[in-house]
């Protein structure tokens, strides 16, 4: 680490990468993503620029008494060409690319992964891999309103002194067998195959991008009348429909729930703990946070070289053994994508 | 010193070489004059003019005055700043402008008198001028006093083309004026560099230097406003002299100008209606009127609507008393002007919410001028730790200034009892 201050290039080099911080609610993403925008390149505008660039210009200078030598004295001096000067043109840098993946509309919080400069082909390759993200939403019985939200309009209001839990985790688990039925529908593998046992096993199962919202995971981590808090584990999804997945909730209970609350905890590998908030958002924290999700994404990497491994030659026992249709073969061949997880992708696409 | 810049056609540089003309003047146009402003073709038909009106377009002479040039490319006015940059050779006594003379002033060698006057009849002629030739043997001196015009072009989206040639643009940056702000404007840009410093931008500075403004004020008052080097003398000065008399302390006009740089360029009318506005309608006393407007002078700038409309707020909507709302506007000025949205989300917060009573509020102004988020998050984590408790009556008295205006750290140490690492884990489960 070098003790002279870095210029503004180097210091945007450094802040080229993927970090994700925390989106209070109430704020719509994009004011979260200008504000973050504006932090940095106000601290790249600030670092020392590199030397003004110098001209050299001639001077003639008066020689002695006028009209006794006719020998002009020349000076040459070297001057800073104003028209480079910072005053005339302005700040070096005027925008940033800044990038944002999965996007949490204005009433949820959590989250939020965002990317600078180059690093926006990973965020790209990351926003359409299939990883999987995690939501806390918080309910509420006795009312339902138009937009499923405490703020929307009211439209009905109902007692719930009938709800207990074990009828909560009942319909939770109806739903989410309905959601393991369309996973397997919307992934694209033939039911009856080795293969999708295999994947099955292992968690391997993953929707295409077209596919309506799935939920891979959905319980309840509090109880208690009206207020409840589930947690969902889900792809392709929208804050709207989660709320409305409470809304539903509700219905199913034979009453009416409102959502007070969506928070997104994990967006892949991206988790709570990494995310920055609003005081942190700042060059040198986002610097640090961009560091340490590099350092994670390693040793995911690592993880995931040694376990690909292993399925690789799992996969090549099956063949071996395995029968001669050529469905499954043809399966063997096409669906090598599937075997890979969700983090591992996110680690070799967004790993430099 | 920069070197001087100078615009000659080929003719004037090898008149230059032959050493063989001073000053010419003209009594009547001819086409010779007409030839020889051939490179500044747009000149020609106000020169045939010249006759019946005399119109002051190209005056090399040192910045005597800034003629007013009603074409509005950069370009033109860029050669005219240049031209009167030219303080090396023209050392010409001005003439009565009153004749209707076309003076074509040409720079001369050095150690001949300035007046001297060649008619008419002994001009060189056109014919007799020999052809030069590129190996012709000049004396060095000679040699010196030729100067490459650069190629500057006519016209440009930005001022750094004409900076290092433009004397005025020069003084401007080395004041501290951001040129770089200046020229997005439509036509500040045109504007700046028709501008001659010893005639225009410098007595401006130094009558804002006698209001009692720093020399480092002045860069950015010019970067704001840039109109003042164009408004009257005489009428910024009776704005001045105006406030004077409405007993505003020389200090506190300094102030003013330079946290509202537009306010001198405002009429007497204009600021006389606004300061009558907030005399009447905030109903307090000449001093107490007079310290709001010191605070905030951009009151006097702007629209008096959003005013009018801050005010029924805050008497209609939020229901505060005349005395409690004067109270608030003194301690904070900024609440007249503030966002009608943000105040009501805010109001509604801190009022319905938190449960905070009128009177508390009006003790507490600047809660209403806080971030909503921060009063939002700071006061759910004192209630999650049974700490939210606005009630001075009550003990463990948390005030609203300290819950709004202090640092984080401070006061997670100091009001909540926990630490910043707590606080913000609890920001995460917001």
């Amino acid at each position: 680490m070098s003790t002279k201050m870095s210029s503004p290039a180097r210091l945007y080099r450094k802040l080229e990468g993927l970090f994700s911080v925390f989106k209070p609610s109430g704020i719509h993403w994009k004011l979260v993503r200008d504000t973050i925008e504006a932090n940095l390149l106000k601290e790249i505008n600030a670092a020392p620029s590199p030397a003004p660039k110098l001209e050299v210009n001639f001077q003639a200078l008066p020689s002695g008494e006028s009209g006794t030598t006719k020998e002009l004295i020349m000076a040459a001096t070297q001057l800073p060409v104003l028209s480079a000067s910072p005053q005339v043109r302005g700040p070096r840098y005027r925008t940033l690319k800044v990038g944002v993946g999965h996007r949490l509309d204005a009433f949820s919080s959590g989250v939020l992964v965002l990317g600078v400069g180059q690093a926006n082909r990973a965020l790209a390759e990351f926003y359409s891999s299939p990883v999987t993200r995690d939501y806390t939403l918080e309910g509420e019985f006795g009312m339902a309103t138009d937009d499923f939200s405490y703020t929307g309009r009211i439209i009905e209001r109902t007692t719930f002194d009938h709800i207990t839990l074990e009828k909560l985790e009942k319909i939770l688990a109806m739903i989410q067998g309905g959601h393991q039925k369309a996973l397997i529908t919307y992934s694209g593998v033939d039911l009856q195959s080795q293969e999708a046992y295999e994947l099955a096993v292992h968690g391997m199962l993953q929707p295409h991008s077209k596919s309506p919202p799935i939920l891979t995971g959905l319980r309840c981590i509090h109880f208690q009348p009206p207020h409840f808090t589930l947690e969902a584990q889900c792809v392709n999804e929208t804050q709207r429909y989660l709320r409305k997945l409470i809304h539903e909730v509700g219905l199913e209970l034979r009453s009416s729930a409102v959502c007070r609350g969506v928070r997104r905890i994990r967006d892949g590998p991206f988790g709570l703990q990494e995310a920055l908030t609003r005081q942190h958002w700042t060059a040198s924290d986002i610097r640090r946070g961009i560091k340490v999700h590099r350092s994670m994404l390693k040793a995911f990497s690592k993880v995931s070289d040694s376990t690909r491994a292993e399925k690789a030659q799992s996969k090549q026992r099956y063949q071996k053994t395995g029968t001669a249709d050529d469905s499954t073969a043809n399966i063997t061949a096409t669906t090598p994508k599937h075997l890979h997880s969700a983090t591992e992708e996110a680690a070799e696409n967004v790993s430099p | 010193m920069f070197s001087p810049s100078m615009h000659f056609c080929q003719r004037c540089l090898r008149l230059l070489r032959r050493g063989m003309i001073s000053i010419i003047t003209i009594k009547h146009p001819t086409n010779y004059v007409a030839a020889l402003q051939q490179p500044l073709d747009y000149h020609k038909t106000s020169m045939r003019r010249m006759c019946s009106s005399f119109t002051p377009h190209l005056n090399l002479h040192s910045g005597q005055r800034s003629s007013k040039i009603s074409i509005g490319r950069l370009g033109v006015g860029a050669l005219r700043g240049l031209c009167e940059s030219v303080t090396q050779h023209g050392q010409v006594k001005q003439h009565d402008c009153e004749e209707p003379e076309a003076k074509m002033l040409i720079p001369h060698k050095q150690g001949q008198a300035p007046s001297r006057k060649v008619p008419l009849t002994t001009l060189v002629d056109l014919e007799d001028i020999p052809r030069l030739s590129a190996l012709e043997e000049i004396s060095d001196e000679e040699a010196v006093q030729i100067v490459v015009p650069h190629a500057l072009p006519p016209t440009s989206f930005s001022l750094g083309d004409y900076v290092d040639k433009s004397d005025t643009l020069t003084k401007l940056v080395q004041l501290g004026v951001e040129l770089w702000k200046l020229e997005q404007q439509r036509n500040v840009g045109s504007m700046l560099v028709r501008l001659d410093f010893q005639s225009d931008v410098a007595p401006r500075l130094l009558f804002l230097k006698d209001l009692g403004l720093q020399d480092g004020q002045l860069g950015s008052i010019i970067t704001t406003n840039p109109f003042i080097l164009t408004e009257r003398l005489d009428k910024l000065k009776a704005r001045v002299s105006y406030l004077k008399s409405k007993k505003f302390s020389t200090n506190s006009i300094a102030s003013m100008v330079s946290k509202a740089p537009y306010l001198l360029n405002f009429n007497v009318k204009r600021l006389d209606n606004r300061l009558g506005f907030y005399q009447d309608t905030l109903g307090l006393n000449p001093e107490k009127t007079r310290d709001i407007i010191t605070r905030l002078p951009r009151l006097l700038c702007g629209s008096l609507e959003p005013v009018k409309e801050n005010l029924k707020v805050y008497e209609l909507e939020f229901g505060f008393r005349t005395g409690e709302i004067q109270h608030m506007v003194t301690e904070v000025p900024k609440m007249l002007t503030a966002n009608k949205t943000k105040l009501s989300k805010i109001f509604d917060y801190i009022h319905n919410t938190m449960g905070i009573p009128h009177s508390l509020i009006a003790k507490f102004p600047q809660v209403l001028n806080a971030q909503f988020l921060r009063i939002k998050e700071r006061h759910l984590f004192l209630k999650y730790l049974g700490r939210a408790q606005y009630d001075p009556a009550e003990p463990n008295y948390v005030s609203l200034d300290r819950l709004v205006a202090l640092p984080d750290d401070v006061f997670c140490t100091s009001v909540a009892l926990a630490t910043v690492d707590d606080f913000e884990c609890f920001q995460k489960t917001l």
